[in-house]
């Protein structure tokens, strides 16, 4: 069965510094040969959401400490000057907690009570407010604290989220998207499927065609958004039968493009594992996934979908579906918003 | 073609719909000659179970007549008698190949939403919600069969429809239940509902050597029916305290088995029913798990409980302590309908089981949302209904 030799694994994989490509992506990290292992994503990386609440609130606190007369009467607040200079010790040890990503965890209180006192200082003041000016300064002081603690919030949230897998950037700026999947066939039989890329078109939704140049060129043609279709011709940048594949787009492709399958034998030798990382570098960089987003294209779904489409076809010899079967007559709401129920 | 559609909640009609086509090389179309309503269409029917549209078809009891065979299906011939296993499988994958159907990997096209839902996805099912697919089930005049060389078993000409209806789910649901049990000769099993599945529970706990079978229920005619066709004592739990009946009966110790065959909408008495009904219609819980708490607490040291009874979302106030350390253990799922056709068919016509002896109603398809209100209400001593298209 087996008709993939290890001459063909010589030739098609030359000597090749695999840590030379984008360290980032799944080729670098677990270059042919090595075995997965889970690793969980860093997360010491500071957001720039938790930097910009972190630095306002400092600012904010240290303003309160310094000057408490001046601030409480450009902020309407009426309050005796030891509140206020307390108010901002509280700002000043939460902003060094956001700063510090959440740690010490107990610190995180201060962010609370911080967020306590103020709202307390202002509920106090506006009772007493006199004129219109002070309760208009009042109003926007308060709209200001509101924005202030949602920031911390959002960024509290983030700090403590854990952390999920399958959609990243990697460090040359690259959208990374990883799903796995396991399939109950072997390495070689799913590696063969893979090989041939010309029936990529019958689980990869967004593809119309791929068509062979030579044994290591093919040519793509997917469907993007608005009607309209892109292609660009890619490379197969290795090729370990049995184990692990990977292509990536030749020069001049408008979306620089590129995947790596690996298959690794399922433990206790039931099936295999397939996993897929592609990375793409969209049009308009992050901003443009994020607006790719917005129109209903999530890569990481998309993948998954995929990947089930490619199971259901390896495994059982056609794709799953419902859509064109039978149904009684459907509401107009979900005619309108969910295409995906079938009838 | 006529079907029987969900509109809503409490709201079914029988309504025009196009005729089923083939739509991939393993597909199969029948002509339904029999078709029955499950307790468990009762929970789609009440809407409890989410993702429900409006237009879908029901139906997951159904057998009938080929009409129709995709390219790939070679073991069926057009004008074969079949009934339908009501999970679809797809026969290829690891759990179809471990004899687990109703865990098949490949049928549900919408596992991604059942993955967000109950971490990961079961196998689709006919009729049953959108979560398990959104396949249009079985209470028409037509239907699609996916995998259609895996699933349906034929079924010899002098066996009645009636006699073998209940191939589809119920009677080996029933018996997987107990099998789950672990029964060895001695065994004394408490099944809580004497619907049809608690029927079929109680028969085949007896078949697999029970020595004693105590049902529990409140409907009189459903009581009666436990005593005389299935041979079970029983308790009427609006009656009688159910814990101290089950310690009475077995010397102090609790049943070697307890087996859940009400699921989601048990009724409660008492506070503890209020307090479910309240917190079900407030979305704060999906269950009213009644039975399922007293089947744990009446269970004895060590033994099994065993739910067949269908669950969709979240239960609380779940006896875990008493779960863990009395040392129980927990059996449950849909069932791999498959994986008994053969060994309950051959039992039907050796005359071991006459699954026939529980209906109550035959009723025309276009009388399906009659049935419906009926079977719910238990008007006119209803256990159950085979629908004629």
């Amino acid at each position: 069965m087996n008709d993939i030799t290890t001459d063909s694994r010589q030739e098609a994989t030359p000597e090749r510094d695999f840590s030379a490509l984008d360290p980032g992506s799944a080729l670098s990290k677990h270059p042919p040969g090595s075995e997965f292992r889970y690793e969980a994503p860093s997360r010491d990386q500071l957001s720039t959401l938790a930097t910009g609440a972190g630095m306002v609130i400092l600012g904010l606190g240290i303003a309160q400490l310094l000057a408490p007369r001046q601030v409480a009467r450009s902020t309407g607040i009426h309050a005796h000057p030891s509140l206020v200079r307390a108010s901002g010790a509280l700002s000043v040890a939460s902003a060094v907690n956001i700063l510090n990503k959440g740690r010490p965890a107990p610190l995180g209180l201060a962010r609370l009570a911080c967020v306590g006192l103020e709202l307390t200082l202002l509920a106090r003041s506006a009772m007493h407010a006199g004129s219109s000016g002070r309760r208009s300064r009042l109003a926007l002081t308060g709209a200001g604290v509101a924005t202030a603690a949602m920031l911390d919030m959002s960024a509290a949230l983030a700090q403590t989220a854990r952390q999920t897998m399958g959609e990243r950037s990697t460090e040359s700026g690259a959208m990374a998207v990883e799903k796995c999947i396991t399939v109950n066939k072997s390495p070689e039989e799913c590696y063969r499927f893979w090989r041939e890329f010309d029936r990529f078109p019958e689980f990869m939704e967004h593809l119309e065609e791929v068509s062979k140049v030579n044994d290591t060129r093919s040519h793509w043609k997917a469907k993007a958004p608005i009607g309209s279709s892109v292609e660009w011709d890619a490379d197969i940048t290795a090729d370990q039968p049995g184990e692990l594949l990977a292509w990536h787009s030749a020069e001049g492709a408008d979306v620089d493009n590129g995947g790596t399958v690996r298959f690794e034998r399922a433990p206790g030798g039931r099936g295999t594992i397939v996993r897929v990382e592609m990375q793409y570098k969209p049009p308009g960089g992050k901003a443009g996934a994020l607006v790719a987003r917005l129109f209903g294209e999530n890569p990481l779904q998309q993948m998954d979908a995929d990947l089930r489409r490619f199971k259901q076809l390896i495994e059982t010899g056609e794709i799953t579906t419902t859509e064109g079967q039978s149904s009684g007559p459907r509401s107009t709401m979900v005619k309108l918003i969910k295409k995906g129920v079938p009838g | 073609m006529r079907a029987l559609c969900w509109h809503g909640a409490k709201d079914v009609r029988v309504d025009n719909v196009p005729d089923p086509k083939i739509l991939n090389p393993r597909d199969a179309i029948l002509k339904i000659t029999s078709t029955a309503i499950c307790g468990s269409d009762l929970h789609l029917y009440d809407g409890y179970i989410p993702t429900m549209e409006k237009g879908d078809i029901l139906g997951h009891e159904f057998m009938g007549e080929v009409v129709e065979l995709g390219s790939a299906v070679t073991n069926l011939k057009i004008g074969d008698r079949v009934v339908v296993p009501f999970p679809i499988a797809c026969g290829n994958c690891y759990f179809c190949e471990e004899q687990q159907h109703s865990l098949c990997e490949n049928s549900n096209p919408n596992a991604a939403m059942a993955e967000k839902m109950w971490g990961h996805s079961p196998a689709g099912i006919f009729g049953y919600s959108h979560l398990t697919g959104g396949y249009a089930g079985g209470q028409a005049e037509y239907v699609r069969v996916p995998y259609a060389d895996v699933g349906p078993i034929r079924v010899p000409d002098g066996l009645d429809d009636e006699k073998v209806l209940f191939l589809s789910d119920i009677l080996p649901t029933g018996y997987m239940a107990a099998e789950n049990c672990d029964i060895r000769p001695g065994h004394v099993v408490a099944v809580w509902g004497c619907g049809p599945v608690g029927q079929f529970a109680i028969q085949s706990a007896y078949l697999l050597g029970a020595e004693r079978v105590i049902a529990i229920d409140r409907f009189p005619e459903r009581l009666r029916m436990a005593r005389e066709v299935s041979r079970a004592e029983t308790i009427n739990y609006e009656e009688v305290n159910v814990l101290d009946a089950l310690k009475t009966i077995t010397g102090g110790r609790g049943p070697d088995a307890c087996i859940d065959a009400v699921g989601m909408e048990a009724h409660g008495v008492g506070l503890v029913g209020a307090y479910d009904r309240v917190k079900q219609a407030m979305m704060l819980e999906t269950e009213r798990p009644n039975a399922l708490r007293e089947a744990l607490m009446a269970c004895r040291n060590g033994g099994v409980v065993s739910i067949p009874g269908v669950y969709g979302g979240f239960l609380d106030k779940m006896p875990i302590g008493s779960f863990m350390n009395r040392s129980l253990t927990l059996k449950t799922g849909q069932t791999h309908v498959q994986r008994y056709l053969k060994p309950l068919l051959d039992r039907v016509q050796a005359g071991e089981i006459d699954p026939s002896v529980i209906i109550t109603h035959r009723m025309p398809l276009e009388q399906a949302p009659d049935a419906y209100r009926m079977f719910r209400d238990k008007q006119d001593e209803c256990v159950k209904v085979v629908l004629k298209p």
